[in-house]
């Protein structure tokens, strides 16, 4: 049995009262699953003695536009005992404040790779998405000053005039 | 610290720097804090990194990087173009290894669009990667060295990356930003010339690296400057995301040519050097022997280089050739409709990625079955590698981040994408 199978077996069995969507494209598997798991998810992979995913090589988020759930946020995991990469995929949270914004937002896996810290530091810049509890949560590219989040289907390629201060001397 | 000038440092990376617990213990401390910045424009930092360090007398307490000064916005401009308009801007990614970034990125269309590569084309890439990566470490043994101090063996280690650079000349018509690589092969196939020269230059590197390495390998200063010199062990490597020569100079035998192979480096023979310490001695051993090992393994692909085409024939996916565009009108009709409306992958989404000269170069692409990628994402090697700055400066003097920046080996254009 590959592996291919025996991760998402294991994930039913750890967690039964979870939906999982197991889907395998181009000989690539991908686990997508409700976000309020993630930490437990992630834990759970990494500490496994059959799976151990101790490399985290990559977050970040794909903005679908128009879809209800908006923000999907990719998480690749590589097993270094296995020689296997694993994707992740989770809805982040939609909340509206009482002004009516959406605040888009997901608990951050920081605790267990330290490897995502810089990466959900770039997919907050990026896309404005909160990592919750979150140790340094910056901006990672793009001053401080920046109000947008570039990489969203409604930010203009050309950027926005004035959006960036010039220095006045 | 209240003497800082307003505007100097912005509130949020002087919380940042203020706030980070450190656990160092300095010896006769001046219990009188310095805030120092270094960079952007530092030629000790590769380029554009900018630094904030918290020092007690020479002593760093605490490390912040700032990036993004050469942030160009590469991720947005790849989703409003076409995949094959892509390609020029992979070379300004990794700009000491652009051969490299031009195969990462057409391996990773080609899973997405499922395009087989003809094999003599495979053999080519190897080839140019591993050159690649020759010149890549070649700079970053020269460069580390300058930094210490040893100025002439960055003057060799350039005169061989020169060779390495009329090869790509003779086979692309540029010396530095390739784009040689085409989805589906490469542009044209290697001239003769251009393995011989090859073969010529991987014959005489081995002594001229050695050359090079006698300078400073038996150099008491250098050793002295860089021995235990920003070490990290095994596990906090993995955890904090190295990649790459860096993860392989603490004791891990990762390699994705060995770990997931990709193109034929399943039919070569070659040895994945790996250090134990772990600091930035053994990060420079490690790239010397890698240089070594990638010259073994274009000596094998030139042996066993098979003869045959260099692009895939799938009229749909792959251009053709601009003498059958100007002849024939089938060829006429696909030319126009891959430039303008591109190839449109099937939807969907893959991670490609491939060993770089700097770690795991990968690329994550999401296809809604137009011509433009929905969503590209660079997963580059020099972003993650700089992460654990902060980690190996913190205790270490203020002239060992110099030498902690360059074992490092980053490259800003990669980490700023």
């Amino acid at each position: 049995m590959s592996l291919k199978e025996i991760i998402p077996q294991k994930l039913k069995e750890k967690f039964q009262n979870t939906e999982f969507e197991i889907s395998v494209y181009r000989d690539e598997l991908t686990i997508k699953f409700d976000q309020k798991n993630i930490l437990k998810v992630c834990e759970f992979l990494k500490l496994e003695p059959e799976l151990e995913f101790l490399l985290c090589e990559d977050i970040t988020a794909v903005d679908w536009a128009k879809r209800k759930n908006r923000f999907t946020v990719v998480y690749h995991l590589f097993s270094l005992k296995n020689n296997f990469r694993l994707r992740l995929k989770a809805d982040a949270a939609e909340s509206e404040s009482s002004t009516g914004e959406i605040k888009w937002s997901i608990d951050s896996v920081t605790s267990i790779w330290q490897a995502a810290n810089w990466q959900e530091r770039e997919a907050y810049d990026m896309y404005g998405i909160y990592f919750n509890n979150h140790p340094d949560l910056r901006r990672m590219y793009m001053p401080e000053e920046f109000e947008y989040y570039p990489l969203r289907k409604d930010f203009p390629l050309m950027g926005i005039p004035g959006s960036l201060s010039l220095p006045n001397k | 610290m209240s003497d800082l000038e307003k505007d100097e440092v912005h509130p949020k990376i002087l919380k940042a720097l203020l706030e980070t617990e450190s656990e160092i213990i300095v010896e006769d401390a001046l219990n009188n804090e310095m805030i120092l910045n270094m960079g952007p424009q530092h030629p000790a930092t590769h380029g554009v990194l900018r630094l904030l360090l918290r020092l007690d007398g020479e002593t760093v307490i605490a490390c912040v990087p700032d990036l993004g000064y050469l942030h160009r916005g590469y991720e947005k401009m790849a989703e409003n173009m076409t995949y094959y308009e892509y390609i020029p801007h992979t070379d300004r990614l990794d700009y000491l290894s652009p051969m490299a970034n031009n195969v990462a990125w057409v391996m990773a269309v080609e899973k997405l669009a499922g395009i087989e590569v003809p094999k003599r084309a495979k053999y080519i890439r190897m080839l140019i990667a591993e050159l690649a990566r020759i010149a890549s470490h070649l700079v970053a043994i020269g460069s580390f060295a300058m930094d210490v101090g040893a100025l002439t063996i960055f003057l060799w280690t350039l005169r061989e990356r020169e060779k390495i650079l009329d090869i790509w000349d003779i086979l692309c018509g540029a010396r530095f930003t390739n784009s040689y690589t085409r989805i589906g092969g490469v542009a044209n196939d290697a001239q003769p010339e251009a393995l011989a020269k090859a073969k010529w230059f991987v014959d005489q590197f081995d002594d001229n690296l050695a050359e090079c390495e006698k300078l400073i390998n038996t150099n008491r200063i250098f050793i002295n400057r860089v021995d235990g010199v920003g070490r990290i062990s095994k596990e906090d490597a993995i955890n904090i995301g190295f990649t790459g020569p860096n993860l392989r100079a603490c004791g891990v035998e990762f390699d994705l040519r060995r770990a997931t192979p990709y193109l034929c480096y399943d039919e070569i023979d070659f040895k994945i050097p790996t250090y134990n310490e772990g600091d930035s001695l053994a990060r420079y051993f490690v790239r010397a022997d890698e240089a070594r090992e990638s010259a073994k393994i274009v000596r094998q692909v030139l042996l066993k280089m098979p003869q045959g085409e260099v692009i895939a024939n799938q009229p749909k996916k792959v251009l053709p050739h601009k003498t059958e565009i100007y002849s024939k009108m089938e060829e006429l009709i696909h030319d126009f409709m891959i430039v303008n409306f591109g190839i449109n992958p099937p939807e969907g989404e893959i991670y490609s990625a491939i060993e770089g000269s700097k770690g795991e170069l990968g690329f994550y692409l999401v296809s809604k079955g137009d011509g433009k990628p929905w969503k590209c994402k660079i997963r580059s090697p020099s972003f993650c590698n700089l992460q654990a700055l902060p980690k190996l400066v913190v205790g270490q003097m203020i002239s060992d981040v110099v030498v902690i920046i360059g074992s490092i080996d980053p490259i800003m254009g990669e980490a700023d994408k």
